[in-house]
């Protein structure tokens, strides 16, 4: 079994929320609030937020677009914002420049309903990362998924989904470790491909495993 | 004067595995590897009754099972400091304030006392709500780091009361609130902390199955038919009257059962009140179950929540709302108002429903008892949302992962 150059160490990240300056009771609202918020701000709102939700595997996406539906009853928005991917995001300016041109393009074609008041307001929260080495580490395939076996739900998350923006690829610390360290391309592609969507972060777990214990077995 | 609570140690963190599973009881234990040894002070101002005594009873002794030097210290004082900060109290939710204005001086003077009797030198002092907001005062040269964990709405305070708290709250370095809609706008930064539940207590573990029906039976609630709940106490901003019409639609087109259960008739003459609206609108209907229960009914209404088909909280104002953490907890579908803290618990169409008038209360119900699979898909993301948010152990982590934060500060 091929031994790596670089072990993968397994980390896990706490987020601490924090009540932000912005809130928004119309969507002209939550145009500004998208404008001025901060990036941590952007960052919870989509990326943490699937964590916070990972058990809802159908029609759940961002606070942004479950605000929109739930609060202002614009689905057609609902639908737009809800349709933006944070895996073909490098960075937070990147996918607030989308944010903002949706709900802005919205506004000014419907400029009656920006205005009118949504069922509860939005708050623009943010969440602070606190990151922890797990003192686990993996040498070969079959540590890694050892290693994966025994990872808490923020662990996974924080591997496989919030690394793609201290990556800066489209990809995650799992598919990355396996392709630069140990040569598996296709296992690393593979397992990039998982759908954080339409995944618990449990279920997103085991078909990692699944995938690696067929490559072991191969 | 000023007491250092005992720590229980009732239950232990190993007890939590089954519900939440190995890796996450680890990855408490590893954020609180950095912190051992790390000193903490809980302040509040009783042991026992009420929300917050009862969160500091199991939160207490999970951070010192893990490793944390923490002491829980209870303030004192004479009925009329806590008379003073029960009117503090109302006013803060929005009441006039009528105590004298020597009240402020009274109110500073037995913090002052507590003062004399307490050593605050904990690295991290979180003081529980405004009855010991003064401490800081002890506080010398920037040393430690002071958090205010505000369990009340502030969102309506009276000024009188707030205008004289709040240069007390703006020395904190932090503020905690339980839902943004709460908080104030401060200087420090203000965090999010939910209320919890703890599963392993009376009103949450697991029941089996012949005590629940012992339970419904008692009640004589038929299990066959459809069971709708609402556990409250019986109070005007609970809605009683609007759940008895919403029911009243329902029941055109299901045969089935409602249950108002909950307490407060016995002890406050509104509640009286309210509770004889609520008989003369049930109007005799044998399938609405009124049920005054007493303060010791944590079984009861475990088993009312696991017996129920749905649970549903309209009220009109409401705090956070831990009855629908609880029936969440259950696998229940929830219809709620979309009011306080439920629209953060009631995540609409995916942890439940949320409603915005007693034709749309009914509404959800009758779609929930027409689509029985969507109900289960409903109370099981509840569940899930509840395992993930609203636990003491989330809380536990929250305020393991403050400290770190804290730490690491500059």
């Amino acid at each position: 079994m091929k031994r790596a150059e670089q072990s993968f160490q397994f980390k896990t990240a706490s987020y601490l929320v924090r009540i932000g300056k912005e809130t928004a009771t119309t969507l002209a609202q939550l145009k500004q609030g998208l404008e001025g918020c901060s990036d941590t701000s952007i960052f919870n709102h989509t990326f943490q937020t699937l964590s916070h939700h990972h058990f809802i595997t159908q029609g759940f996406s961002n606070d942004f677009a479950q605000w929109v539906l739930a609060s202002c009853n614009r689905p057609e928005l609902a639908e737009q914002l809800a349709s933006l991917d944070i895996r073909d995001y490098l960075s937070l300016a990147e996918l607030r420049a989308d944010l903002k041109r949706l709900v802005s393009d919205y506004c000014e074609l419907n400029p009656q309903q920006a205005e009118q008041s949504a069922f509860e307001p939005f708050f623009f929260f943010e969440a602070i990362e606190v990151e922890v080495p797990l003192g686990m580490e993996a040498w070969t395939l079959e540590e890694f998924r050892q290693g994966l076996e025994r990872l808490s739900h923020a662990s996974i998350y924080f591997h496989f989904i919030a690394s793609r923006l201290r990556l800066h690829l489209r990809t995650n610390d799992f598919s990355y470790w396996l392709e630069s360290r140990l040569d598996l391309g296709t296992l690393a592609k593979q397992v990039n491909r998982i759908d954080i969507y339409t995944n618990t972060l449990e279920s997103a777990r085991q078909r990692i495993i699944d995938l690696v214990e067929r490559e072991l077995d191969s | 004067m000023s007491e250092t609570m005992p720590i229980p140690r009732l239950i232990r963190l190993d007890d939590y595995t089954p519900v939440l599973g190995e890796p996450e009881v680890a990855e408490l234990r590893t954020l609180a590897s950095r912190l051992q040894a790390h000193t903490v002070q809980m302040v509040n101002s009783t042991a026992v009754g009420g929300g917050v005594a009862e969160m500091l009873n199991r939160l207490v002794p999970i951070l010192q099972e893990l490793g944390l030097a923490i002491r829980w210290e209870v303030i004192t004082g004479g009925n009329d400091f806590f008379e003073i900060t029960k009117a503090f109290h109302n006013a803060l939710h929005g009441g006039p304030y009528d105590m004298p204005p020597e009240s402020f001086d009274t109110f500073l003077a037995y913090n002052e006392q507590n003062l004399l009797r307490l050593q605050l030198e904990a690295e991290f002092i979180v003081i529980h709500d405004p009855q010991p907001v003064a401490l800081i005062r002890a506080r010398r040269d920037h040393s430690g780091h002071w958090i205010w964990r505000c369990h009340i709405d502030l969102s309506q305070p009276n000024p009188k009361v707030w205008d004289f708290l709040e240069p007390w709250v703006n020395k904190y370095d932090g503020a905690i609130f339980s839902s943004p809609q709460f908080a104030r706008h401060l200087p420090a930064p203000q965090y999010l902390f939910y209320p919890c539940i703890d599963p392993l207590s009376e009103k949450n573990r697991d029941l089996e199955p012949e005590v629940v029906t012992g339970i419904l039976e008692r009640f004589s609630i038929d299990r066959a038919r459809p069971i709708l709940t609402q556990i409250s106490r019986f109070d005007r901003l609970k809605d009683p009257l609007g759940v008895v019409r919403a029911f009243q639609i329902v029941k055109r087109y299901f045969d089935c059962q409602l249950v108002l259960a909950g307490g407060g008739a016995s002890d406050d003459p509104e509640g009286e009140a309210v509770l004889s609206e609520v008989r003369e609108a049930a109007a005799g209907d044998p399938d609405i179950h009124i049920l005054d229960l007493p303060p010791w009914s944590a079984t009861e209404i475990n088993a009312l929540q696991r017996g129920s088909t749905i649970i549903i909280q309209k009220s009109l104002r409401e705090g956070f709302g831990l009855t629908v953490t609880e029936g969440l907890w259950k696998r229940k579908p929830v219809v709620a108002s979309a009011v306080g803290g439920l629209p953060l618990q009631v995540i609409h169409k995916h942890t439940g429903m949320l409603a915005h008038s007693v034709e749309g209360t009914a509404y959800q119900i009758r779609f929930l008892l027409s689509n029985p699979a969507a109900a289960a898909r409903l109370g099981q993301q509840g569940h899930e949302h509840v395992r993930e948010h609203f636990l003491i152990t989330s809380s536990v982590k929250r305020y393991l992962t403050l400290f770190l934060h804290l730490l690491l500060l500059p």
